[in-house]
């Protein structure tokens, strides 16, 4: 097991830096998402364009893993649409599981030394099933619209 | 050879007590293991794994049934752990020690078997702010089904129970009071002779969690003069599954059977059974006997190192501990009561337990990170979690080293 792998160098600076940090206020949805035995809790706020994810943030308290996937999340995430939310998200899990797929990941990438510590998966993934709520929330109000 | 810290007494020999452990002599990520986790799980020795080995290979049978040899030689196995453990708690009799599957359990017991027949609307069952989760839950779930309400005593900023405090909250509405001897969380130990003395002034009865406190103090129950005290074997160096439910004589007389079937009976008929005297009344269906032999001889182990000398060694190595990592900046130690059990939960800043977690396995340092399923000490402190190094028997002074230093590399690597 190799610590470097898991605390890459990107992994570190998204840690100490993260990327949109905070909230949005108004917001078209939030989700709070939980990993109580850790103790981790995130909120995020993201507003929509039409089918697109236009804006989000995100804040709370967890660990250096959870802390950097929910930065390097946001970053990926921003002005795509909710259908390649969620291909991204699969490509995600399946690299942080140690089933890497072949396509560019970018930055996201950092996030495959999680696959050698089962432990932190969960970790890794709290900030995807959170948006992923979000966005849940935001599907009834969008299509009215 | 390593000179001896100061703290520490020469004449306890801890390489001695460490070989009894095989499990301690493994390399963990290519390191030998500094195991700090015993406030979780302790580990076992060789005797207890002998004495489990040779109960299994050579006197299993069902207990207290056949009238075949193998059936006598588990049944006087089994009721010999019963003995040890009453001798070890000081009970007056082996009537008031129920062999049960663990604390959780035992606190369970009480409060389906004597909450749902003591509690109802009105009535008040008294906590404090830094218990596990199993002396909480099973107290709220009794309260919802009763209509009687949970109240908590607060803490001071040491982690202490604030006496004052909870002397306000004790009133003529308490029914029981329920209170850990030892915090997992903090390592405080309660003034459980004081409490159960208020308790008892206004008739009411005191049941201990002595999950942390069972391995690192003298627990006499009638000293303690609680009514209830409850452990488990697998934090005494002894198996996992199996534990202890003490209680009163005369209360335990007048509590409804919790569990029915084999065993807790005298006759049964269609219509109704008669329940068997005490301690089987409690202890329905085939028991751990395995279990509990392993547990007699965790207990005659800890006997034989004397519970004094155990517990002065593991203070040495928790002073040397909280001053090596007090000493590192940004490191703040969480519950400072003086006196606290081996225990060492702390913080640092900018960096979450879990990463320290981590980073001290990969060096083959086994630490908590957490919550220590005490949520409501954590919420109380303001923190989502800790990390905390324990102590047992076995613990020496390079564990220690292993642990500053295993920290100080921690700061490093987050820079």
């Amino acid at each position: 097991m190799d610590l470097k792998e898991l605390y890459r160098d990107v992994i570190l600076d998204h840690n100490r830096s993260p990327r949109n940090f905070g909230r949005l206020d108004p917001a078209d949805a939030t989700a709070v998402g939980r990993n109580p035995l850790c103790g981790d809790k995130l909120d995020v706020t993201l507003r929509m364009d039409g089918d697109r994810l236009a804006d989000l943030r995100f804040e709370g308290q967890g660990c250096a893993i959870s802390v950097a996937s929910a930065s390097l999340m946001s970053e990926a995430v921003k002005g795509r649409r909710r259908e390649e939310i969620e291909q991204l998200y699969q490509q995600v899990h399946a690299l942080m599981t140690g089933h890497p797929g072949s396509s560019d990941l970018g930055k996201l990438a950092a996030l495959g030394g999680v696959a050698e510590f089962p432990a932190r998966v969960k970790c890794a993934s709290l900030c995807w099933h959170t948006l992923n709520a979000a966005l849940s929330d935001t599907r009834a109000p969008v299509s009215t619209e | 050879m390593n000179a001896i810290p100061a703290v520490l007494d020469p004449a306890y020999d801890v390489a001695r007590v460490r070989a009894e452990f095989p499990i301690l002599q493994q390399t963990i990520n290519g390191r030998p293991l500094v195991y700090l986790d015993s406030a979780a799980s302790s580990q076992r020795p060789r005797a207890v794994l002998r004495a489990v080995e040779h109960y299994e290979t050579h006197l299993h049978a069902n207990v207290h049934r056949g009238v075949h040899t193998l059936s006598q030689w588990a049944t006087d196995a089994y009721e010999r752990a019963r003995e040890t453990v009453r001798r070890f708690i000081n009970a007056a009799s082996t009537r008031e020690i129920i062999f049960v599957r663990g604390t959780t359990e035992a606190i369970n017991l009480v409060t389906n078997s004597w909450g749902r027949g003591n509690l109802g609307p009105g009535d008040e069952v008294l906590i404090t702010y830094l218990e596990h989760h199993a002396n909480i839950v099973p107290w709220q779930m009794v309260c919802a089904a009763t209509g009687a309400q949970l109240r908590a005593a607060p803490l001071t900023a040491s982690g202490e129970v604030d006496l004052d405090a909870f002397r306000k909250l004790l009133s003529p509405r308490t029914r029981m009071v329920a209170i850990a001897h030892i915090s997992n969380a903090l390592g405080t130990v309660l003034p459980v002779r004081e409490i159960v003395r208020l308790a008892h002034a206004q008739g009411v009865p005191v049941l201990v969690d002595g999950a942390q406190a069972i391995p690192h103090a003298e627990v006499d129950v009638r000293a303690l003069d609680c009514d209830f005290y409850a452990f488990s074997g697998h934090k005494v160096y002894g198996p996992t599954g199996i534990g202890v439910l003490y209680g009163r004589e005369s209360l335990l007389e007048a509590m409804p059977p919790w569990q029915g079937g084999g065993e807790m009976i005298l006759s049964v008929s269609i219509e109704s059974s008669t329940y068997n005297e005490l301690p089987a009344k409690f202890e329905a269906g085939t028991p751990n006997i395995s279990g509990a032999v392993g547990l007699g001889a965790a207990l005659e182990f800890v006997e034989h190192l004397g519970r004094p000398a155990i517990a002065a060694h593991e203070h040495g190595l928790l002073s040397l501990a909280s001053a090596g990592l007090a000493a590192l900046p940004g490191v703040r130690l969480v519950g400072t009561a003086p006196g606290k059990a081996a225990v060492v939960s702390f913080t640092m800043d900018g960096i979450h337990p879990h990463d320290i977690g981590t980073i001290l396995d990969s060096e083959g340092i086994a630490i908590r990170t957490g919550h220590h399923c005490a949520m409501p000490v954590m919420e109380y402190f303001g923190l989502p979690a800790t990390a905390r190094a324990s102590f047992g028997c076995y613990s020496n002074a390079q564990d220690v080293e292993r642990l500053v230093q295993g920290v100080r590399n921690v700061r490093e690597m987050f820079g």
